[in-house]
């Protein structure tokens, strides 16, 4: 029984099996070792907040991550964009036949692992199996839940003109590295994805504000790069924003193989990094707490929101030129030139 | 990565803003200069860096047809979805090449089985994994993707592949600048020659451009300075009344460019009587196809493909835009109906296109 067959989808022996030997040892905690179709669990008084994400990449594994670390932290990073902390999440698996268990299960550790490290826990969950043909290996959705804190108000919609826009590291990791495993390039200089669960440093950046009301956004830039998260943000606030690209961190080695594809570093997913956007008087302050976080040792902050021009945002070139910063078309592919 | 480091030294705020000054200085008020930056691989530089916005108003930089991508006509397009419909062939192309619309509105990229590629070498191994299947590459670009596709050629007839063809679209670059000054309504006054195709072609063959339309040609590199100080040899070259062809990417190019190439080119291809392109209309000896001796890998001589029409929409201005004449506000189909997502012109089709820059970066 080294691959997924059908009955590990049809509810009988062989999926009891699959959930007993495999998804309950490795996510082994007492809510989902209860063996019932939920989980239920006692929350604090307040605000909760709930997100959902569904993943699906080629190739499963790349430099730096797989789906399953993947599946945790886009779905802690979206709670975790509300200021909340996440607690638990729920997790299906969507199996085609004929896939490796053996390959399921190092995605699967992988996921626990992830888990662990954000300090959440996967306490329900659902699987079910695709003919062969009909799916790409595995696909998982994971629904997140978390709790806010008194006084946290973060959104899209709250940028103010003055107000500066932070970065928590350097651009476009995690899509040059999946397009380089994806499609074989040997690029040269290490290319690895970013992907990392960001609640612990939204939890430091939070701590250190006087007033924590004083973080109106947080997002992080995920499809379609910095580009569509701060277009997405100037959309929903009705303020223009204003980005220095000499500011905007990035690597040598990443910043040479999207020249060589002729990538926009700035369209490029991330899946490690996040942006803020705060009151004028605490980006210093922000700042620090971010870069005293191992995951925001390169922050920076890279521009400001403006009154004028809502709706869209102004990138000032290395040249000094400005010039229009766009969310990408479709997906972004090499130039033939 | 020292190759980078080659990079930031061609993008040095300081130096632009000295060569910003030095044009500045140079331009004589009143007085237009329209340069077209005639490779797509300019206008990107152009647009990404923002260099339009460093010159002088009189200044203005007209977006050339130097994209494969968006000069390719609809009834290639057509031909190619044609073959896979028919003869159930694996497309292959790069990849910005699968979104451009065929006359029938369909694209590349909804075609059953079309593969991705980042080098033409990958063709070798799909049509060796798929012997039952016929694979058709299809091959476009200026002179700097022909001599690959020769290599290709020649590797697949010693390799003995019998299910691997080419539909060829190679066309040349001095063909359609001639094209371009040849139209009395053309309102350029001097073009920046191609970095990379100029690498392989050399200085020469832009001569006889210069001497016919006394437009001067100044080759340029790709990166913003080069940009920046090939403008300013043009500019300098206008106010002297001189019309020359003038070399600022020394570091690559030379007068007689890369022999070997043209040998490899001449080799594999002929001269086409005439070719379509989208938005300039039947160009006279402006494209490449097979030479007889490789007729088994020419798709068109191997397939019996029915000739399509590249009806381009009504009012749409490319072939102004691509004179110069017109800009790409000026044309009514920009952003309605014609914009990135849902290109209709040949201007909007690449990111490289003069419509598509402008609309992402802003005019």
């Amino acid at each position: 029984m080294s691959r997924v067959e059908a009955a590990h989808g049809a509810g009988g022996r062989a999926m009891g099996r699959l959930i007993d030997e495999l998804f309950r040892q490795a996510f082994d905690n007492p809510l989902l070792n209860a063996g019932d179709d939920f989980a239920a669990f006692e929350v604090p008084a307040g605000r909760m907040v709930m997100s959902t994400d569904a993943h699906v990449i080629t190739p499963l594994t790349f430099p730096g991550g797989d789906i399953g670390a993947l599946s945790v932290h886009g779905t802690v990073n979206d709670v975790a964009m509300s200021g909340a902390r996440p607690l638990y999440l729920s997790a299906a698996f969507i199996l085609e036949e004929g896939f490796s268990l053996e390959a399921l299960r190092v995605i699967v550790e992988s996921m626990a692992r992830a888990a662990r490290e954000a300090g959440v826990s996967i306490v329900t969950g659902d699987t079910k199996v695709v003919p062969r043909g009909k799916g790409d290996g595995v696909y998982i959705t994971t629904t997140g839940v978390g709790v806010l804190g008194e006084g946290i108000n973060i959104s899209g919609s709250r940028a103010r003109a003055g107000d500066r826009i932070l970065i928590s590291g350097p651009i476009a990791e995690h899509g040059v590295a999946v397009l380089a495993a994806r499609e074989g390039l040997a690029l040269g200089g290490e290319l690895r994805s970013d992907s990392a669960a960001l609640n612990g440093l939204v939890e430091v950046m939070l701590a250190g504000l006087d007033n924590p009301d004083r973080l109106h956004c947080l997002r992080d830039p995920t499809r379609g790069g910095v580009a569509a998260a701060l277009n997405e943000m100037a959309a929903q606030s009705g303020v223009g924003m204003r980005i220095d690209e000499a500011l905007v961190p990035l690597r040598t080695e990443v910043a040479a193989a999207c020249e060589l594809l002729g990538l926009e570093p700035l369209q490029v997913a991330n899946e490690g990094r996040l942006i803020a956007i705060c009151e004028p008087e605490s980006a210093d302050g922000l700042l620090a707490a971010m870069r005293a976080h191992p995951l925001g040792e390169q922050a920076a902050i890279i521009g400001e929101v403006v009154g004028d021009d809502p709706g869209r945002v102004a990138l000032r070139t290395r040249l000094g030129a400005e010039r229009w910063l766009e969310p990408p078309h479709g997906e972004p592919l090499p130039r033939i030139c | 990565m020292s190759g980078l480091k080659f990079i930031d030294e061609f993008r040095d705020p300081a130096l632009a803003q000295g060569l910003a000054a030095a044009i500045a200085a140079e331009v004589e008020p009143g007085r237009d200069y329209r340069i077209m930056e005639f490779c797509g691989g300019h206008t990107h530089a152009i647009q990404r860096h923002g260099v339009q916005r460093l010159l002088p108003e009189n200044v203005r930089y007209i977006h050339g047809p130097g994209c494969p991508v968006c000069v390719l006509p609809g009834a290639r397009i057509d031909a190619a979805i044609h073959l896979a419909e028919t003869h159930g062939a694996i497309l292959c192309s790069y990849a910005d090449l699968l979104r451009v619309p065929g006359a029938s509105r369909r694209a590349l990229g909804q075609c059953r089985d079309v593969r991705t590629l980042y080098s033409p070498e990958e063709v070798l191994s799909i049509a060796r994994d798929n012997p039952e299947r016929e694979v058709v590459f299809i091959a476009i670009g200026f002179e700097t993707t022909t001599p690959p596709t020769a290599v290709l050629v020649k590797q697949a007839q010693a390799q003995g592949l019998s299910n691997l063809s080419i539909l060829c679209n190679h066309v040349l670059t001095p063909a359609a600048m001639t094209a371009i000054l040849d139209d009395e309504d053309s309102a350029i006054d001097a073009i920046l020659g191609p970095s990379h195709v100029s690498a392989i072609i050399g200085v020469a063959p832009y001569r006889p451009i210069v001497e016919r339309f006394r437009t001067p040609i100044v080759i340029a590199g790709f990166e913003p300075l080069d940009v920046m100080q090939a403008t300013l040899m043009a500019i300098r070259q206008l106010n002297a009344a001189c019309a020359e062809v003038e070399n600022q990417y020394t570091r690559v190019v030379d007068e007689q460019g890369n022999r070997r190439a043209q040998a490899l080119v001449d080799e594999v291809f002929e001269l086409r009587e005439t070719f379509e392109w989208r938005g300039l209309g039947w160009l006279p000896g402006s494209a490449l196809r097979l030479r007889e001796e490789y007729a088994e890998f020419d798709a068109e001589r191997r397939f019996d493909i029915p000739s399509f029409e590249s009806r381009e929409p009504n009012s749409c201005e490319c072939p102004a835009i691509l004179r110069g004449r017109k800009q790409p506000h000026e044309c009514r189909l920009f952003g309605h109906g014609c914009t990135p997502e849902t290109p209709l012109g040949a201007c909007m089709v690449s990111s490289e296109g003069a419509c598509a820059a402008a609309w992402s970066y802003g005019p």
